[in-house]
């Protein structure tokens, strides 16, 4: 206990230190780091480097982003209204369905699908979708040779503008790391079953196009409209980890 | 940088958490955690690679400590700091300073449809020709810089096959620092036997967007 104390009170005085020097004051906050170097805590709390403001904010999630909402609203960097506004746009209006709507269209119009399978982007814009990356777009089909996957490793690049925000197991270290790696086993996690002659294309995102899987139609839906085809199309279909079923 | 951000390959993270009719958010604190950062890109202080850089700053404790979206709003508190938008001492406080002045006008809800519907485009002229065309094999750098990059480490000092070439785009290791340095940026597929020997499946590839700067010339 009485070490755990001491311990607190010397992080609580590298961080004191590092908020008064800033913007130049980083040898005496290095110096006061190297007093506290054995206490594996206390390096944890102050200077193992990395992000200054990690150590100065208040560990609770919802305090630490209340605090930072508190500072940008006193500070008349952001509305309040406009937060709320940006919140419903991405929780409400953006989404699959966009891109459902997209693939559906491909299957039934092959003018359209020529047109996405060569230029996205341009595609995506005849039917008035662009903004949100819309203009990086890039799409790939899948057929029974060939299976797409998307993944961003370094983050978590996704195509917003036809998928909206990604689920959060896109964004998982899990999910990053394996999939380059072991995709089959992923896929197989996911339940998606590949035909043995089928060759998996992984598209890690690194730059700022963004990729669209096209899933093949599924069998026994030849009489089915538009709409009643979008509705088949899952978000995680156009990732890759899924197969839209009737 | 080679950051905890950096985990393609790696073991030991388990199975894919999978959640049924996920909703967008999870708390409430996520969802202002997201709009802030993204209201804050109207001021223009910082770019997209910045921002991802500044993340990538993290150590790797506090990389695997915060959640993703902990992440997002821990470093907007830096890079404001850096940008001299807030000091130190105000987001340990989580006040404005007392008498600090406003820093107006600030970003509403009106400019949101124009913002977020403005085509984002990276693509930019440049005075070279690219170097590579479809089909041609390269090999990557084995560079482990500073900074950001955009070349994960399992890509790096392997052999490739050019797919397709995009154009110019702003280089995404430059744009971090504030330079645009526009460079020629191809799709490039490797094989899975290259990428992760034995345990890849002959039949697999990954397939990244190069810029020719992480190519080895020659």
């Amino acid at each position: 206990m009485g070490r755990r104390k001491f311990l607190g009170g010397a992080a609580a005085g590298v961080v004191a230190g590092a908020a008064t020097t800033v913007g130049g004051g980083e040898s005496q906050a290095q110096t006061k780091s190297d007093a506290t170097k054995p206490d594996a805590d206390s390096l944890y709390h102050s200077h193992e480097g990395g992000s200054l403001s990690h150590s100065l904010l208040p560990s609770d999630p919802a305090l630490r982003v209340k605090a930072m909402e508190t500072l940008l609203l006193e500070k008349g960097l952001i509305d309040a209204a406009a937060v709320d506004a940006l919140i419903d746009q991405y929780e409400n209006k953006l989404g699959p369905k966009i891109g459902a709507a997209v693939v559906a269209k491909a299957w039934v119009d092959s003018a359209f699908k020529k047109s996405l399978m060569e230029d996205a982007a341009k595609a995506l814009t005849s039917i008035g979708i662009t903004g949100n990356g819309a203009e990086q777009m890039i799409a790939v089909e899948n057929t029974d040779e060939v299976h797409n996957v998307v993944v961003c490793t370094l983050c978590s690049c996704y195509p917003w503008a036809v998928l909206g925000l990604p689920p959060a197991w896109y964004k998982s270290e899990a999910y990053r790391s394996r999939v380059v790696r072991e995709p089959r086993k992923v896929l197989a996690e996911f339940g998606v079953k590949l035909p043995e002659q089928a060759k998996v294309r992984v598209w890690d995102s690194n730059s700022e196009m963004r990729y669209l899987v096209v899933p093949q139609r599924p069998k026994g839906t030849e009489t089915m409209s538009e709409a009643q085809l979008a509705a088949l199309v899952t978000r995680d279909s156009m990732i890759g980890t899924g197969i839209p079923a009737v | 940088m080679n950051g905890m951000h950096d985990v393609g390959g790696m073991d030991g993270f388990g199975p894919i958490d999978i959640e049924k009719n996920e909703p967008v958010f999870h708390h409430p604190w996520e969802s202002k955690a997201f709009a802030m950062n993204m209201l804050m890109f109207g001021w223009r202080k910082w770019n997209v690679d910045k921002f991802r850089s500044s993340i990538e700053k993290l150590t790797p404790r506090q990389y695997l400590a915060l959640s993703y979206y902990q992440r997002w709003v821990t470093s907007l508190a830096d890079r404001g700091i850096e940008a001299g938008l807030f000091t130190a001492e105000e987001v340990k406080a989580g006040h404005a300073a007392p008498g600090s002045p406003k820093l107006t006008p600030p970003i509403k809800a009106e400019m949101i449809p124009v913002r977020f519907k403005t085509p984002r485009n990276y693509a930019r002229p440049v005075d070279t020709k690219p170097m590579y065309k479809v089909g041609d094999k390269i090999r990557t750098v084995t560079d482990s810089p500073e900074g950001h990059t955009r070349l994960p480490r399992y890509a790096r000092g392997r052999d490739g096959v050019i797919i397709h070439y995009h154009g110019a785009t702003v280089f995404a290791d430059s744009s971090a620092n504030g330079n645009e340095n526009p460079q020629h940026l191809y799709a490039v597929r490797f094989s899975a036997r290259e990428l992760w020997g034995q345990q890849g499946d002959p039949r697999d590839s990954v397939t990244l967007d190069l810029y020719e700067p992480y190519f080895q010339h020659g």
